[in-house]
């Protein structure tokens, strides 16, 4: 008959269903297995945990640009937002903080030294929380003015802001809280794999009941055609705030584990292009898929930290093959990909067995009709 | 803050760049509502070219020879990175265009190896003069004349010539124009070939002032560019020249000042976020309606 | 009879063209109204007015006897204002078109507007979420489980009442042209509006098509208790099915009365005459 969406868990049957819930669980045991016996250090761990930090990341920016349609480019200011608020709150006692904030110790009276600002730390699971919200409290700031512009106005003004957070947190006026330029180090991190798949995954889980429930079909319909949205009763201004502020809060959320990861943050490498290359996980997963998002979220990250790394050896192509070249390759796929995959690899449509099995069946078709 | 002469003609002279930056982002828009994200990294490239083209070659043939390969790289870009992508959604040509500027900026990477390239010093330009007590170099002082002097050739050409006729008929309305028979394609191509043009000659009187090139010395320029573009009313080329100086001057008055010196970009950013809220056609620009 | 929808001294200036001049229209309970007039007339700009798409630039308008838009020339349109009665309006009340929606109005589109991404069920569904009772953390959390039972039946009850429900887990955009239309005045529908405005519904479609939009668009007046305002360019459909028609060209209200009447109106005639009316 017509073209059917083959989205809608409504059509899987039942079996499939069981599969997709199979697979779900493989993927648990295949971390907890990778938890228990790679040594932290092992370059298979840490691709796992930071794919799984970019995978919230981009699964956030994939809710606000992919789902509900506004091209905004604040990723990186969000996730600055939740890495400063993460460490500042977190590390531990006072004599790490004169030791971190060396430059901006303050000497009391009875000749007590005290580094920075604050002078208490919060536990790992509060200060993740405080992290989003303040990313959040932010997001909605600035969205109160931005949200109703053009796109390609609102990707501008939210790459803009981006730019101001960054050079707010690297102002030495802040310095008592934000250590100024110097780097925030110190803080608590998880040193295994598993909390940041259990943190990561559990935050994709609820955006996913998000653009599952009523207000997710009202972001998609903000996304293909507003008018008609707004016509159809949906109040477009609270809807994309909704929207902007949950994205930026799993960004906050993202910031902190990013902040973990690297054991140490500076406010100087969140710049544009850790925006874009977010953005292009997202092109490369498929705008409006979370899956796609998870998947291209773990390639870009392998390919980036680990398989590619012969490209920048001079051994390969000699006089070619040199530090670089890795990057050059890379974002020449970027543009193939552009250009000719745009749907990315997932296009809008979720991972399922049940779409696998039917590719397989098709291409055994057409295998079986050549025999013939 | 200590406002000096010394910031107020660095204001004047990196304002005149970002001019010459942001007319290329100001037409490209006009015309195909496109922000092209990879302009600022252009403008970079050109800067490379430089150093490399002048390491063998003399001035008077690496100079026209810098401007030539800018305006065709300007030209390819557009051939293989936009044209194919005229019909999508515009999100995806917005995607592309920042695709093009990681590459571009990647490329950079690694064909200077990460290391910081020298400007060469261009001979008569790049000389010290005194003026006003302060000292500064000359092409301090003639990025403002060839700023001027470039725009008003080029205003006379929009507003003049058959090809700025159909520039400024295609920026009103795209598919109408192509209807009335306008070579959709060559006036796309002269945009590019314009503004390719303004960020090449930007480049030589940028990198003659700072003198060192990285990947990365495109990225902020740009960015301050299209800004100026935004302020200025986009699509318009008078606004972005007032635009850019006001940026370029303002931002140098905030240098001025130590404290305050670390907000010198973000005050660029700050404009805008304001701009896009009060008047986002910007100062010279036109309120269009959406027809439902 | 109650009073719908009333317009007082409408009018629509974008800068220096007047597209709605001093246009004053009563729609009352359970009629079917058509607004008729040659191409260019104004009737979609009246439209986007009444349901908030557009600011009028003057005059007032009425939802079951309630103000929902009053407006005066402001800024610049005050030097370049065409009408006379600026003066009248002195307030300035406008709602934005979703707060409207739920005031009880809807309205369909003339190019069609579906969500492409969607299927016919999802279309129709998405429609409901103006009535949820739900806030964000229950739905988010799918303790709304009651509610999305509620939703999702309505939604099949509409799909089978419009004849949609054999297509609903189709691509909108697949459709047919025709269904499209249903389906995209059954998503208005399921904003469960008391007054539903369809804007030139029968475009595009042949004859045949538009005899069982005429009988569709009768069954839905009484299956839901609709009033109903159209506009509209077949003029079989118009005189088949309205109650009342305003004709209007430039702008302003050339005529008013049952079909027959305005049929019959010389100055309607001379209207239409010259422009090319295709029969489709």
């Amino acid at each position: 008959m017509f073209k059917t969406n083959k989205n809608s868990l409504s059509t899987g049957k039942k079996a499939f269903r069981v599969a997709d819930l199979i697979v779900i669980l493989v993927i648990i045991a295949l971390f907890i297995i990778a938890d228990l016996f790679l040594p932290s250090y092992d370059i298979k761990a840490k691709i796992l945990q930071k794919g799984a930090v970019f995978a919230l990341i981009a699964v956030s920016m994939n809710l606000l640009n992919g789902f509900t349609g506004l091209f905004s480019l604040g990723q990186a200011g969000f996730m600055l937002l939740g890495a400063y608020t993460y460490a500042i709150f977190t590390i531990p006692t006072l004599e790490n903080r004169v030791a971190v904030y060396k430059y901006y110790t303050t000497t009391a009276a009875d000749g007590t030294v005290r580094g920075g600002l604050v002078q208490f730390a919060l536990p790992i699971g509060i200060a993740i929380v405080l992290a989003g919200l303040v990313a959040a409290v932010f997001a909605f700031l600035i969205g109160l003015p931005i949200l109703r512009l053009k796109s390609d106005y609102l990707a501008i003004a939210t790459l803009g802001f981006a730019e101001i957070v960054r050079a707010i947190c690297q102002w030495k006026g802040l310095g008592t809280l934000t250590n100024g330029s110097n780097q925030l180090r110190m803080y608590p991190y998880f040193k295994s794999i598993l909390p940041y798949f259990l943190i990561s995954f559990g935050c994709i889980a609820l955006i996913a009941l998000l653009i599952n429930s009523t207000y997710g079909r009202a972001f998609k319909a903000i996304r293909d055609d507003e008018v008609a949205a707004e016509a159809m009763g949906i109040n477009l201004a609270k809807h994309k705030m909704i929207s902007f502020v949950i994205s930026s809060f799993f960004a906050g959320v993202g910031g902190a584990l990013f902040a973990m990861y690297q054991n140490t943050i500076q406010a100087k490498p969140f710049t544009t292009t850790l925006t874009y290359e977010i953005l292009l996980i997202v092109v490369i997963g498929g705008i409006g898929s979370i899956s796609g998002s998870i998947i291209a979220s773990f390639l870009y990250i392998s390919c980036s930290e680990w398989w590619l790394r012969f490209l920048d050896t001079d051994t390969v192509i000699p006089g070619v093959t040199r530090n670089g070249f890795r990057l050059v390759v890379f974002s020449v796929v970027i543009m193939i990909i552009v250009l000719f995959f745009r749907r990315g690899i997932m296009g809008d449509r979720e991972f399922s067995t049940k779409r696998i099995y039917d590719w397989a069946k098709n291409l055994g078709k057409k295998t079986k009709g050549a025999g013939k | 803050m200590n406002i000096t002469i010394d910031h107020i003609l660095a204001g004047i002279s990196i304002g005149g760049q970002y001019a010459l930056i942001g007319i290329g982002y100001t037409m490209v828009y006009g015309i195909l509502r496109l922000i092209n994200f990879a302009h600022g990294d252009l403008f970079m490239i050109a800067g490379l070219i430089m150093v490399y083209a002048s390491a063998s070659l003399p001035f008077y043939i690496s100079i026209p020879l810098v401007l030539i390969a800018t305006v065709i790289l300007g030209i390819l870009i557009e051939k293989t990175a936009y044209k194919p992508l005229r019909s999508a959604p515009r999100m995806s040509v917005m995607i592309s265009a920042i695709g093009v500027s990681y590459l571009l900026q990647n490329l950079a990477l690694y064909i200077t190896g990460g290391l910081p390239q020298v400007y060469p010093s261009i001979p008569w330009i790049s000389n010290s003069v005194s003026i006003f007590g302060s000292t500064t170099k000359i092409v301090t002082l003639i990025t403002p004349v060839i700023v001027i002097v470039l725009v008003v050739v080029l205003v006379l050409l929009i507003h003049k010539t058959k090809m700025g006729m159909a520039m400024r008929a295609v920026s009103k309305d795209f598919e109408t124009s192509q209807l009335m028979g306008v070579k959709i394609n060559n006036v796309i191509m002269y945009t590019f070939i314009i503004g390719s043009f303004l960020a090449a000659v930007g480049s030589l009187l940028y990198f003659s002032n700072y003198q060192s090139v990285i990947p990365t010395s495109g990225a902020m320029p740009g960015l301050k560019a299209f800004v100026a573009a935004v302020f200025g009313g986009i699509g318009s080329v008078p606004g972005v020249v007032v635009g850019a100086f006001i940026i370029g001057i303002c931002e140098n008055l905030i240098k001025s000042s130590t404290e305050l010196s670390i907000f010198s970009d973000a005050f660029t950013f700050a404009l805008l976020i304001v701009i896009l809220c009060v008047k986002p056609t910007g100062l010279f620009g036109e309120k269009t309606q959406d027809k439902v | 009879m109650n009073n719908v929808l009333r317009l007082e001294n409408i009018t629509m200036q974008f800068g220096g063209v007047v597209a709605v001049d001093n246009f004053s229209m009563e729609v009352n309970e359970g009629e079917i109204v058509a607004l008729i007039g040659p191409n260019g007339a104004g009737k979609t700009t009246a439209f986007n007015a009444i349901t908030g798409v557009y600011e009028p630039t003057n005059g007032a308008i009425y939802f079951h006897d309630k103000l929902i838009i009053e407006n005066y020339p402001k800024g610049k349109m005050k030097k370049l204002y065409a009408g006379s009665n600026r003066g009248k309006y002195t307030k300035s009340v406008v709602k934005t078109p979703d707060k409207i929606t739920k005031l009880g109005m809807a309205r369909t589109f003339q190019n069609i507007r579906l969500f492409k991404s969607m299927t016919v069920f999802e279309n129709v569904i998405t429609a409901k979420h103006l009535r949820r009772k739900s806030n964000l953390l229950t739905a988010t959390l799918h303790l709304n489980f009651a509610e999305e039972k509620r939703m999702r039946r309505e939604t099949m009850e509409l799909l089978k009442l419009v004849g949609l429900e054999d297509v609903k887990d189709s691509m909108a955009t697949s459709l047919p042209y025709g269904m499209q239309r249903k389906l995209e005045i059954a998503r208005a529908l399921a904003t469960e509006p008391t007054l539903l405005l369809l804007d030139e519904p029968a475009a595009g479609m042949n004859p045949q098509e538009t005899i069982e939009l005429t009988e569709f668009i009768n069954f839905i007046r009484k299956e839901f208790d609709l009033t109903i305002l159209l506009i509209e360019h077949h003029m079989n459909l118009v005189m088949d099915i309205s109650d009342r028609v305003y004709v209007i060209d430039f702008g302003k209200e050339i005529a008013q009365g049952v079909p027959a009447e305005v049929q019959a109106n010389q100055k309607v005639i001379d209207a239409y005459l010259g422009a090319s009316e295709e029969d489709e």
